[in-house]
Protein backbone atom coordinates (compact mmCIF):
# COMPACT_ATOMS: atom_id res chain seq x y z
CA UNK A 1 0.00 0.00 0.00
CA UNK A 2 2.57 2.72 1.14
CA UNK A 3 6.39 2.02 0.59
CA UNK A 4 8.89 5.09 1.79
CA UNK A 5 12.42 3.84 0.76
CA UNK A 6 15.66 6.35 2.39
CA UNK A 7 13.96 8.88 2.91
CA UNK A 8 15.56 12.12 3.84
CA UNK A 9 15.08 15.48 4.99
CA UNK A 10 16.92 18.40 6.88
CA UNK A 11 16.62 21.75 7.19
CA UNK A 12 19.88 23.55 7.12
CA UNK A 13 22.44 21.48 9.10
CA UNK A 14 19.28 19.91 11.04
CA UNK A 15 18.72 16.47 9.59
CA UNK A 16 15.33 15.90 10.63
CA UNK A 17 14.07 13.13 8.87
CA UNK A 18 17.68 10.97 8.20
CA UNK A 19 16.79 7.92 5.44
CA UNK A 20 13.61 6.02 6.71
CA UNK A 21 12.29 3.49 4.98
CA UNK A 22 8.70 1.58 5.92
CA UNK A 23 6.36 -0.54 4.64
CA UNK A 24 2.24 -0.11 5.77
CA UNK A 25 0.37 -2.91 4.03
CA UNK A 26 -3.25 -3.24 3.09
CA UNK A 27 -5.14 -3.23 5.95
CA UNK A 28 -2.52 -2.92 8.44
CA UNK A 29 -2.12 -0.72 11.59
CA UNK A 30 1.19 0.45 11.73
CA UNK A 31 2.35 3.32 14.61
CA UNK A 32 5.48 5.26 14.58
CA UNK A 33 6.46 6.33 17.69
CA UNK A 34 9.17 8.41 19.05
CA UNK A 35 9.67 11.41 21.26
CA UNK A 36 9.08 15.20 20.22
CA UNK A 37 11.28 16.06 17.92
CA UNK A 38 11.86 13.02 16.71
CA UNK A 39 10.30 13.36 13.18
CA UNK A 40 7.49 12.38 13.17
CA UNK A 41 5.15 15.43 11.60
CA UNK A 42 7.93 15.91 9.01
CA UNK A 43 7.84 12.50 8.13
CA UNK A 44 4.19 13.12 7.37
CA UNK A 45 4.72 16.00 5.48
CA UNK A 46 7.24 13.89 3.04
CA UNK A 47 4.70 11.47 2.41
CA UNK A 48 1.67 13.58 1.79
CA UNK A 49 3.47 15.78 -0.32
CA UNK A 50 3.79 18.87 2.04
CA UNK A 51 7.36 19.04 2.06
CA UNK A 52 9.89 17.64 -0.86
CA UNK A 53 12.36 15.17 0.32
CA UNK A 54 16.07 15.78 -0.48
CA UNK A 55 16.35 12.06 -1.54
CA UNK A 56 14.25 8.84 -1.44
CA UNK A 57 10.80 7.59 -2.44
CA UNK A 58 7.37 7.37 -1.61
CA UNK A 59 5.65 4.95 -3.00
CA UNK A 60 1.32 4.84 -2.79
CA UNK A 61 -0.17 1.38 -3.82
CA UNK A 62 2.46 1.08 -6.26
CA UNK A 63 3.38 4.46 -8.28
CA UNK A 64 5.59 6.78 -7.05
CA UNK A 65 4.54 9.64 -5.68
CA UNK A 66 7.99 11.26 -4.53
CA UNK A 67 7.11 15.21 -4.61
CA UNK A 68 3.39 15.72 -5.93
CA UNK A 69 1.59 18.23 -4.96
CA UNK A 70 -0.93 17.43 -1.53
CA UNK A 71 -3.88 17.83 -3.48
CA UNK A 72 -2.71 15.09 -5.84
CA UNK A 73 -1.66 12.70 -3.79
CA UNK A 74 -5.26 13.27 -1.51
CA UNK A 75 -7.19 12.68 -4.64
CA UNK A 76 -4.87 9.28 -4.98
CA UNK A 77 -6.85 7.75 -2.23
CA UNK A 78 -4.46 8.97 0.73
CA UNK A 79 -6.39 11.26 3.95
CA UNK A 80 -4.67 12.60 6.49
CA UNK A 81 -5.55 14.40 9.97
CA UNK A 82 -3.15 17.08 10.84
CA UNK A 83 -1.80 16.95 14.51
CA UNK A 84 -3.69 20.41 15.74
CA UNK A 85 -6.44 21.28 14.97
CA UNK A 86 -7.18 21.61 11.30
CA UNK A 87 -10.49 22.18 10.01
CA UNK A 88 -12.64 25.14 8.66
CA UNK A 89 -13.34 27.01 11.47
CA UNK A 90 -16.05 29.02 10.50
CA UNK A 91 -18.43 26.53 9.10
CA UNK A 92 -20.84 24.43 10.24
CA UNK A 93 -19.81 20.85 10.73
CA UNK A 94 -22.26 19.56 8.32
CA UNK A 95 -20.20 22.06 6.02
CA UNK A 96 -16.88 20.97 6.76
CA UNK A 97 -17.47 17.33 5.79
CA UNK A 98 -19.56 18.02 2.98
CA UNK A 99 -16.95 20.48 1.21
CA UNK A 100 -14.12 17.33 1.49
CA UNK A 101 -17.11 15.29 -0.05
CA UNK A 102 -17.72 18.10 -3.11
CA UNK A 103 -14.08 18.53 -3.72
CA UNK A 104 -13.32 14.52 -3.59
CA UNK A 105 -16.56 13.74 -6.18
CA UNK A 106 -15.11 16.16 -8.85
CA UNK A 107 -17.88 18.54 -8.45
CA UNK A 108 -15.75 21.57 -7.06
CA UNK A 109 -15.08 23.40 -10.14
CA UNK A 110 -19.31 23.49 -11.00
CA UNK A 111 -20.32 27.16 -10.87
CA UNK A 112 -23.64 26.42 -11.27
CA UNK A 113 -26.22 24.60 -8.86
CA UNK A 114 -26.74 24.93 -5.12
CA UNK A 115 -24.32 23.49 -2.93
CA UNK A 116 -26.20 23.61 0.47
CA UNK A 117 -27.94 20.61 0.30
CA UNK A 118 -25.56 18.77 -2.05
CA UNK A 119 -24.30 15.15 -0.74
CA UNK A 120 -26.56 15.77 2.08
CA UNK A 121 -27.31 11.66 2.19
CA UNK A 122 -23.57 10.77 2.03
CA UNK A 123 -22.42 13.53 4.15
CA UNK A 124 -25.02 13.03 6.79
CA UNK A 125 -23.70 8.99 6.96
CA UNK A 126 -20.58 10.02 7.09
CA UNK A 127 -21.00 12.58 10.29
CA UNK A 128 -22.87 9.15 11.91
CA UNK A 129 -20.20 7.28 11.34
CA UNK A 130 -17.69 9.89 13.53
CA UNK A 131 -21.08 10.83 15.57
CA UNK A 132 -21.63 14.19 15.41
CA UNK A 133 -25.65 13.57 13.87
CA UNK A 134 -26.82 15.91 16.13
CA UNK A 135 -24.25 18.57 15.61
CA UNK A 136 -24.58 18.97 11.70
CA UNK A 137 -25.49 22.37 12.07
CA UNK A 138 -23.32 23.58 14.97
CA UNK A 139 -20.30 26.19 13.81
CA UNK A 140 -17.36 23.39 14.29
CA UNK A 141 -14.55 26.42 15.33
CA UNK A 142 -17.24 26.21 19.04
CA UNK A 143 -17.06 22.65 19.49
CA UNK A 144 -15.15 20.77 22.09
CA UNK A 145 -11.30 20.12 21.33
CA UNK A 146 -12.27 16.41 21.54
CA UNK A 147 -15.75 16.94 18.41
CA UNK A 148 -13.15 19.20 16.75
CA UNK A 149 -10.08 16.26 16.64
CA UNK A 150 -13.72 14.38 15.02
CA UNK A 151 -14.59 16.39 12.50
CA UNK A 152 -10.98 16.01 11.43
CA UNK A 153 -11.31 12.26 11.25
CA UNK A 154 -14.42 12.97 9.33
CA UNK A 155 -12.79 15.73 6.53
CA UNK A 156 -10.15 12.81 6.08
CA UNK A 157 -12.95 10.31 5.41
CA UNK A 158 -14.39 12.08 3.11
CA UNK A 159 -12.07 11.59 0.51
CA UNK A 160 -12.74 7.75 1.03
CA UNK A 161 -9.18 6.79 1.09
CA UNK A 162 -7.79 3.49 1.14
CA UNK A 163 -4.81 4.91 3.88
CA UNK A 164 -5.53 6.83 6.75
CA UNK A 165 -2.55 8.92 8.18
CA UNK A 166 -3.27 10.11 11.59
CA UNK A 167 -0.76 12.61 13.31
CA UNK A 168 -1.20 12.12 16.92
CA UNK A 169 -5.36 11.74 16.83
CA UNK A 170 -5.61 12.29 20.80
CA UNK A 171 -2.99 14.70 21.46
CA UNK A 172 -4.21 17.16 23.95
CA UNK A 173 -7.37 14.59 24.73
CA UNK A 174 -8.22 13.41 27.83
CA UNK A 175 -8.21 10.20 29.18
CA UNK A 176 -11.74 9.40 28.52
CA UNK A 177 -11.62 11.42 24.95
CA UNK A 178 -8.61 9.58 24.05
CA UNK A 179 -10.23 6.39 25.22
CA UNK A 180 -13.37 6.72 22.59
CA UNK A 181 -11.36 8.35 19.87
CA UNK A 182 -9.62 5.04 19.50
CA UNK A 183 -12.36 2.68 19.92
CA UNK A 184 -13.78 5.29 17.19
CA UNK A 185 -10.82 5.11 14.79
CA UNK A 186 -10.24 1.14 15.15
CA UNK A 187 -14.13 0.27 14.57
CA UNK A 188 -14.13 2.71 11.18
CA UNK A 189 -10.95 1.40 10.09
CA UNK A 190 -11.50 -2.60 10.44
CA UNK A 191 -15.13 -1.88 9.32
CA UNK A 192 -13.76 0.18 5.89
CA UNK A 193 -10.57 -1.78 5.58
CA UNK A 194 -8.28 0.69 5.58
CA UNK A 195 -4.53 0.53 6.18
CA UNK A 196 -3.70 2.72 9.07
CA UNK A 197 -0.50 4.80 9.52
CA UNK A 198 -0.34 7.09 12.42
CA UNK A 199 1.90 8.81 15.40
CA UNK A 200 1.30 8.57 19.06
CA UNK A 201 3.13 9.39 22.53
CA UNK A 202 0.49 7.57 24.30
CA UNK A 203 2.07 4.00 24.78
CA UNK A 204 -1.19 2.94 25.75
CA UNK A 205 -2.92 3.54 22.47
CA UNK A 206 -0.09 2.48 20.52
CA UNK A 207 -0.35 -0.98 21.76
CA UNK A 208 -3.86 -1.15 22.10
CA UNK A 209 -4.70 -0.81 18.37
CA UNK A 210 -1.16 -0.79 16.42
CA UNK A 211 -0.50 -4.30 14.47
CA UNK A 212 3.21 -3.30 14.27
CA UNK A 213 5.17 -0.61 15.41
CA UNK A 214 8.34 1.57 13.80
CA UNK A 215 10.05 3.89 16.49
CA UNK A 216 11.60 7.30 15.27
CA UNK A 217 14.75 8.72 17.30
CA UNK A 218 16.61 11.80 15.49
CA UNK A 219 15.31 11.37 12.26
CA UNK A 220 15.50 7.10 12.19
CA UNK A 221 13.78 4.02 12.82
CA UNK A 222 15.49 2.45 15.90
CA UNK A 223 13.45 -0.64 16.13
CA UNK A 224 10.22 -1.82 14.11
CA UNK A 225 8.48 -4.57 14.42
CA UNK A 226 5.09 -6.18 16.45
CA UNK A 227 4.28 -4.65 19.47
CA UNK A 228 5.80 -7.04 22.10
CA UNK A 229 9.14 -7.46 20.09
CA UNK A 230 9.50 -3.27 20.08
CA UNK A 231 8.66 -3.15 23.81
CA UNK A 232 11.45 -5.71 24.58
CA UNK A 233 13.78 -3.87 22.43
CA UNK A 234 16.55 -2.69 24.67
CA UNK A 235 16.90 0.67 22.62
CA UNK A 236 14.17 1.17 22.69
CA UNK A 237 13.49 1.18 26.25
CA UNK A 238 16.75 2.93 26.86
CA UNK A 239 15.96 5.83 24.43
CA UNK A 240 12.08 5.95 25.02
CA UNK A 241 10.47 3.79 26.87
CA UNK A 242 12.19 4.08 30.02
CA UNK A 243 11.56 2.39 33.05
CA UNK A 244 7.89 2.21 32.94
CA UNK A 245 7.48 0.33 29.82
CA UNK B 1 -28.73 31.73 5.71
CA UNK B 2 -31.71 31.40 2.96
CA UNK B 3 -31.32 32.68 -0.36
CA UNK B 4 -32.84 35.93 -1.20
CA UNK B 5 -36.18 34.78 -2.60
CA UNK B 6 -36.88 36.00 -6.25
CA UNK B 7 -39.42 38.22 -5.46
CA UNK B 8 -37.44 40.09 -3.00
CA UNK B 9 -35.01 40.59 -6.17
CA UNK B 10 -37.95 41.71 -8.43
CA UNK B 11 -39.18 44.11 -6.23
CA UNK B 12 -35.08 46.32 -5.46
CA UNK B 13 -35.17 45.59 -8.97
CA UNK B 14 -38.50 47.74 -9.60
CA UNK B 15 -37.63 50.06 -6.76
CA UNK B 16 -34.24 50.99 -8.61
CA UNK B 17 -35.88 51.34 -11.98
CA UNK B 18 -38.65 53.51 -10.62
CA UNK B 19 -35.93 56.30 -9.72
CA UNK B 20 -35.76 58.43 -13.14
CA UNK B 21 -40.17 58.75 -12.53
CA UNK B 22 -39.72 59.55 -9.24
CA UNK B 23 -36.72 61.37 -8.60
CA UNK B 24 -34.49 64.19 -10.49
CA UNK B 25 -32.04 64.00 -12.83
CA UNK B 26 -29.87 64.15 -10.47
CA UNK B 27 -31.26 61.03 -8.41
CA UNK B 28 -30.62 58.70 -11.13
CA UNK B 29 -27.34 60.32 -12.10
CA UNK B 30 -26.48 59.26 -8.51
CA UNK B 31 -28.33 56.09 -8.50
CA UNK B 32 -26.32 55.16 -11.97
CA UNK B 33 -22.98 55.46 -9.86
CA UNK B 34 -23.85 53.41 -7.30
CA UNK B 35 -25.69 50.49 -9.55
CA UNK B 36 -21.87 50.85 -11.15
CA UNK B 37 -19.74 50.48 -8.14
CA UNK B 38 -22.30 48.09 -6.11
CA UNK B 39 -20.93 45.85 -9.37
CA UNK B 40 -17.60 46.77 -9.09
CA UNK B 41 -17.59 46.36 -5.69
CA UNK B 42 -19.31 43.02 -5.34
CA UNK B 43 -16.85 41.62 -7.62
CA UNK B 44 -13.98 42.22 -5.51
CA UNK B 45 -16.41 40.30 -3.03
CA UNK B 46 -15.20 37.34 -4.32
CA UNK B 47 -11.64 37.78 -3.52
CA UNK B 48 -11.98 39.25 -0.54
CA UNK B 49 -15.00 37.97 0.88
CA UNK B 50 -15.73 34.93 -0.30
CA UNK B 51 -11.91 33.73 -1.09
CA UNK B 52 -9.91 35.90 1.32
CA UNK B 53 -7.62 37.01 -0.96
CA UNK B 54 -6.94 40.62 -0.22
CA UNK B 55 -6.76 42.23 -3.80
CA UNK B 56 -4.93 46.15 -3.66
CA UNK B 57 -5.08 46.43 -7.52
CA UNK B 58 -8.68 45.37 -8.54
CA UNK B 59 -8.57 48.87 -9.98
CA UNK B 60 -6.58 47.31 -12.90
CA UNK B 61 -9.89 45.45 -14.38
CA UNK B 62 -12.29 48.23 -13.85
CA UNK B 63 -9.67 50.50 -15.99
CA UNK B 64 -8.72 47.64 -18.41
CA UNK B 65 -13.04 47.10 -18.91
CA UNK B 66 -13.53 50.98 -19.02
CA UNK B 67 -11.03 51.38 -21.80
CA UNK B 68 -11.40 48.52 -24.08
CA UNK B 69 -15.22 50.16 -23.80
CA UNK B 70 -13.99 53.42 -24.54
CA UNK B 71 -11.80 52.67 -27.07
CA UNK B 72 -13.98 50.35 -29.33
CA UNK B 73 -16.76 52.67 -29.24
CA UNK B 74 -14.89 55.91 -29.75
CA UNK B 75 -12.61 55.30 -31.55
CA UNK B 76 -13.57 52.32 -33.47
CA UNK B 77 -17.08 53.14 -34.10
CA UNK B 78 -18.41 49.77 -32.31
CA UNK B 79 -21.61 49.09 -31.39
CA UNK B 80 -22.14 48.51 -27.44
CA UNK B 81 -23.14 45.13 -27.22
CA UNK B 82 -20.04 44.41 -28.56
CA UNK B 83 -17.85 46.76 -26.51
CA UNK B 84 -19.45 45.65 -23.58
CA UNK B 85 -19.02 42.25 -24.43
CA UNK B 86 -15.37 42.44 -24.90
CA UNK B 87 -14.42 44.47 -21.60
CA UNK B 88 -15.12 41.62 -19.59
CA UNK B 89 -12.75 39.39 -22.13
CA UNK B 90 -9.85 41.82 -21.70
CA UNK B 91 -10.19 42.24 -18.70
CA UNK B 92 -10.66 38.69 -17.74
CA UNK B 93 -7.78 37.87 -19.87
CA UNK B 94 -5.40 40.31 -18.01
CA UNK B 95 -6.57 39.01 -14.84
CA UNK B 96 -5.31 35.60 -16.21
CA UNK B 97 -2.04 36.75 -16.90
CA UNK B 98 -1.77 39.05 -13.88
CA UNK B 99 -3.24 36.16 -11.39
CA UNK B 100 -1.16 33.20 -12.62
CA UNK B 101 1.90 35.10 -10.85
CA UNK B 102 -0.54 36.59 -7.84
CA UNK B 103 -1.80 32.89 -6.75
CA UNK B 104 1.59 32.08 -6.43
CA UNK B 105 2.46 34.51 -3.80
CA UNK B 106 0.41 34.75 -0.02
CA UNK B 107 -1.01 37.30 2.06
CA UNK B 108 0.58 40.78 1.49
CA UNK B 109 2.76 39.24 -1.28
CA UNK B 110 0.36 38.63 -3.00
CA UNK B 111 -1.96 42.15 -2.24
CA UNK B 112 1.55 44.03 -3.38
CA UNK B 113 1.61 41.94 -6.61
CA UNK B 114 -1.89 42.64 -7.52
CA UNK B 115 -1.04 46.54 -6.78
CA UNK B 116 2.02 46.52 -8.68
CA UNK B 117 0.04 44.83 -11.69
CA UNK B 118 -2.15 47.51 -11.40
CA UNK B 119 0.38 50.50 -11.73
CA UNK B 120 1.86 48.91 -14.46
CA UNK B 121 -1.70 48.88 -16.21
CA UNK B 122 -2.04 52.68 -14.70
CA UNK B 123 1.14 52.91 -16.24
CA UNK B 124 0.08 51.59 -19.97
CA UNK B 125 -2.63 54.31 -20.02
CA UNK B 126 -1.37 56.79 -18.68
CA UNK B 127 1.48 56.73 -21.34
CA UNK B 128 0.46 54.94 -24.19
CA UNK B 129 -0.96 58.58 -26.02
CA UNK B 130 -1.81 56.71 -29.11
CA UNK B 131 -4.16 54.33 -27.85
CA UNK B 132 -5.08 55.40 -24.35
CA UNK B 133 -5.14 58.91 -24.97
CA UNK B 134 -2.32 59.21 -22.47
CA UNK B 135 -2.99 61.73 -19.32
CA UNK B 136 -5.72 63.70 -20.95
CA UNK B 137 -7.72 59.90 -21.16
CA UNK B 138 -10.67 59.22 -23.79
CA UNK B 139 -12.79 61.95 -23.87
CA UNK B 140 -16.47 61.89 -25.68
CA UNK B 141 -17.25 58.54 -25.12
CA UNK B 142 -20.62 58.51 -27.10
CA UNK B 143 -23.88 57.00 -25.67
CA UNK B 144 -25.20 53.39 -26.74
CA UNK B 145 -27.74 53.99 -29.52
CA UNK B 146 -31.04 53.80 -27.39
CA UNK B 147 -33.25 54.68 -30.44
CA UNK B 148 -35.05 51.94 -30.43
CA UNK B 149 -36.60 52.60 -27.11
CA UNK B 150 -38.23 55.49 -27.93
CA UNK B 151 -40.28 53.07 -29.00
CA UNK B 152 -41.30 51.54 -25.95
CA UNK B 153 -44.29 52.87 -23.62
CA UNK B 154 -43.08 54.90 -20.21
CA UNK B 155 -39.66 54.27 -21.17
CA UNK B 156 -39.60 56.33 -24.78
CA UNK B 157 -40.49 59.86 -23.23
CA UNK B 158 -36.64 59.26 -20.85
CA UNK B 159 -33.92 61.35 -21.33
CA UNK B 160 -31.00 59.10 -22.63
CA UNK B 161 -29.24 59.53 -20.03
CA UNK B 162 -32.00 58.40 -17.43
CA UNK B 163 -32.58 55.26 -20.50
CA UNK B 164 -28.78 54.56 -20.28
CA UNK B 165 -29.27 53.78 -16.22
CA UNK B 166 -31.73 51.60 -17.39
CA UNK B 167 -29.72 49.42 -19.60
CA UNK B 168 -27.14 49.90 -16.80
CA UNK B 169 -29.72 48.47 -14.26
CA UNK B 170 -30.25 45.41 -16.44
CA UNK B 171 -27.01 44.89 -17.45
CA UNK B 172 -25.83 44.96 -13.38
CA UNK B 173 -28.56 43.15 -12.19
CA UNK B 174 -27.58 40.21 -14.41
CA UNK B 175 -24.48 39.86 -13.23
CA UNK B 176 -25.14 40.09 -9.96
CA UNK B 177 -27.60 37.41 -10.18
CA UNK B 178 -24.44 35.49 -11.80
CA UNK B 179 -22.38 36.42 -9.00
CA UNK B 180 -24.77 35.01 -6.90
CA UNK B 181 -25.34 31.97 -8.44
CA UNK B 182 -21.41 31.27 -8.35
CA UNK B 183 -20.84 31.84 -4.40
CA UNK B 184 -24.28 29.59 -3.85
CA UNK B 185 -22.22 26.73 -6.06
CA UNK B 186 -20.38 23.99 -5.08
CA UNK B 187 -17.43 26.05 -6.73
CA UNK B 188 -17.95 28.88 -4.09
CA UNK B 189 -18.19 26.62 -1.32
CA UNK B 190 -14.96 25.53 -2.50
CA UNK B 191 -13.89 29.60 -2.24
CA UNK B 192 -15.49 29.56 1.28
CA UNK B 193 -12.98 26.50 2.64
CA UNK B 194 -10.06 27.85 1.06
CA UNK B 195 -10.45 31.45 2.68
CA UNK B 196 -11.23 29.54 5.97
CA UNK B 197 -8.23 27.25 5.57
CA UNK B 198 -6.20 26.53 2.66
CA UNK B 199 -3.70 24.43 3.86
CA UNK B 200 -6.49 21.92 4.76
CA UNK B 201 -8.50 22.41 1.43
CA UNK B 202 -5.16 21.39 -0.28
CA UNK B 203 -5.67 18.40 1.74
CA UNK B 204 -9.28 17.17 0.67
CA UNK B 205 -8.14 17.69 -3.02
CA UNK B 206 -8.57 20.90 -4.02
CA UNK B 207 -6.04 22.73 -6.15
CA UNK B 208 -6.02 26.02 -4.37
CA UNK B 209 -4.17 28.02 -6.92
CA UNK B 210 -6.24 27.15 -9.55
CA UNK B 211 -9.32 28.03 -7.93
CA UNK B 212 -7.75 30.94 -6.60
CA UNK B 213 -6.70 31.89 -10.13
CA UNK B 214 -10.63 31.22 -11.15
CA UNK B 215 -12.02 33.14 -8.93
CA UNK B 216 -9.31 35.90 -9.59
CA UNK B 217 -10.83 36.02 -13.47
CA UNK B 218 -13.82 36.09 -12.61
CA UNK B 219 -13.53 38.63 -10.17
CA UNK B 220 -11.71 40.72 -13.12
CA UNK B 221 -14.18 40.01 -15.78
CA UNK B 222 -17.08 41.33 -13.63
CA UNK B 223 -14.81 44.39 -12.80
CA UNK B 224 -14.52 44.67 -16.63
CA UNK B 225 -17.98 45.23 -17.06
CA UNK B 226 -18.31 47.67 -14.37
CA UNK B 227 -15.18 49.38 -15.65
CA UNK B 228 -17.25 49.61 -19.75
CA UNK B 229 -20.32 50.88 -18.02
CA UNK B 230 -18.82 53.70 -16.32
CA UNK B 231 -16.65 54.59 -19.31
CA UNK B 232 -19.91 55.72 -20.69
CA UNK B 233 -21.75 57.43 -17.78
CA UNK B 234 -18.43 59.23 -17.56
CA UNK B 235 -18.68 59.67 -20.84
CA UNK B 236 -14.79 59.31 -20.54
CA UNK B 237 -11.95 57.11 -19.51
CA UNK B 238 -8.98 58.44 -17.85
CA UNK B 239 -5.54 57.06 -15.90
CA UNK B 240 -7.10 57.22 -12.71
CA UNK B 241 -9.56 54.58 -12.80
CA UNK B 242 -6.82 51.92 -13.10
CA UNK B 243 -4.84 54.30 -10.03
CA UNK B 244 -4.42 52.80 -6.73
CA UNK B 245 -6.36 54.94 -5.31
CA UNK B 246 -9.71 53.35 -7.21
CA UNK B 247 -8.26 50.39 -5.56
CA UNK B 248 -8.30 51.75 -1.86
CA UNK B 249 -11.94 53.28 -2.72
CA UNK B 250 -13.74 49.61 -3.62
CA UNK B 251 -11.91 48.19 -0.84
CA UNK B 252 -13.23 50.27 1.48
CA UNK B 253 -16.87 50.16 -0.13
CA UNK B 254 -16.68 46.57 0.30
CA UNK B 255 -15.28 46.62 4.19
CA UNK B 256 -18.10 49.02 4.72
CA UNK B 257 -21.07 47.44 3.69
CA UNK B 258 -19.36 44.24 4.79
CA UNK B 259 -17.63 41.19 3.26
CA UNK B 260 -18.84 38.88 4.73
CA UNK B 261 -22.46 39.67 3.07
CA UNK B 262 -23.12 39.10 -0.46
CA UNK B 263 -25.24 42.27 -0.32
CA UNK B 264 -22.31 43.98 1.80
CA UNK B 265 -20.26 45.66 -0.78
CA UNK B 266 -23.68 47.03 -3.18
CA UNK B 267 -24.35 48.27 0.25
CA UNK B 268 -21.19 49.42 1.35
CA UNK B 269 -20.80 51.59 -2.59
CA UNK B 270 -24.39 53.03 -1.89
CA UNK B 271 -23.30 54.16 1.68
CA UNK B 272 -19.97 55.61 0.20
CA UNK B 273 -21.17 57.64 -2.66
CA UNK B 274 -24.50 59.28 -0.84
CA UNK B 275 -22.07 60.08 2.04
CA UNK B 276 -19.65 61.60 -0.08
CA UNK B 277 -22.43 63.57 -2.14
CA UNK B 278 -23.86 64.98 1.79
CA UNK B 279 -21.20 65.26 3.64
CA UNK B 280 -19.30 67.35 0.48
CA UNK B 281 -22.06 69.60 0.48
CA UNK B 282 -21.39 70.60 3.64
CA UNK B 283 -17.56 70.95 4.50
CA UNK B 284 -14.25 70.22 2.41
CA UNK B 285 -12.66 68.28 4.84
CA UNK B 286 -14.53 64.66 3.35
CA UNK B 287 -11.52 62.58 3.14
CA UNK B 288 -11.15 63.15 7.24
CA UNK B 289 -15.08 62.04 7.85
CA UNK B 290 -14.55 59.39 6.09
CA UNK B 291 -11.29 58.25 8.05
CA UNK B 292 -13.29 58.41 11.17
CA UNK B 293 -16.16 56.53 9.94
CA UNK B 294 -13.97 53.90 8.88
CA UNK B 295 -12.27 53.85 12.36
CA UNK B 296 -15.83 53.62 14.07
CA UNK B 297 -16.34 51.10 11.76
CA UNK B 298 -13.54 48.79 11.86
CA UNK B 299 -13.75 48.66 15.76
CA UNK B 300 -17.88 48.84 16.70
CA UNK B 301 -19.20 46.70 13.52
CA UNK B 302 -16.43 44.62 11.87
CA UNK B 303 -19.59 43.29 10.20
CA UNK B 304 -19.76 46.68 8.38
CA UNK B 305 -22.83 47.68 7.75
CA UNK B 306 -24.92 44.34 6.39
CA UNK B 307 -23.36 42.28 8.89
CA UNK B 308 -24.12 44.43 11.49
CA UNK B 309 -27.71 44.57 10.38
CA UNK B 310 -27.96 40.53 9.94
CA UNK B 311 -26.62 39.86 13.22
CA UNK B 312 -28.93 42.40 14.83
CA UNK B 313 -31.93 40.88 13.12
CA UNK B 314 -30.65 37.46 14.50
CA UNK B 315 -30.77 39.00 18.12
CA UNK B 316 -33.78 40.33 17.79
CA UNK B 317 -35.21 36.75 16.40
CA UNK B 318 -33.75 34.91 18.77
CA UNK B 319 -35.49 37.65 21.54
CA UNK B 320 -38.93 37.25 20.46
CA UNK B 321 -38.76 33.25 20.30
CA UNK B 322 -37.63 33.42 24.19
Amino acid sequence: MLELRDLRKSFGGFTAVGGVSLTVAPREIVAIIGPNGAGKSTLFNLVTGHIKPDSGTVRFRERDITGLAPHSICRMGLGRSFQRINIFPRLTVFQNVQAAIIAHRGHGHRLWGRSADLFRRETMALLAAIGLEDRADAVSGELSYGAQKQIELGIALASEPALLLLDEPTAGMSATETRDAIALIGRIVRERGLSLLFTEHDMEVVFSIAERIGVLHQGRLIAEGPPLEVRANADVRRVYLGGHA
Amino acid sequence: MKPLPLVLWAAGLAALAAVPWLGSRFYTFIATDIVILALFATSLNLLLGYTGLVSFGHAAYFGIGAYTCAILMKTHGVPFPLALAAAPLLAGAAAAVFGFFCVRLTRIYFAMLTLAFAQIVWGICFKWNAVTGGEQGISGVPYPDLGWMSALPLVGSLRVGEQYYLVVLVVVAACLAVLKVIVDSPFGRMLTVIRENAERAEFVGIDVRRYELAAFVIAGAFAGVAGALFAIFNRGVFPDFAYWSKSAEVLIMTILGGMGQFWGPAVGAAALVLLNQQITAYTQYWPFVLGVILIVLLFAFPGGIVGTLVAAGRRLKGASRA
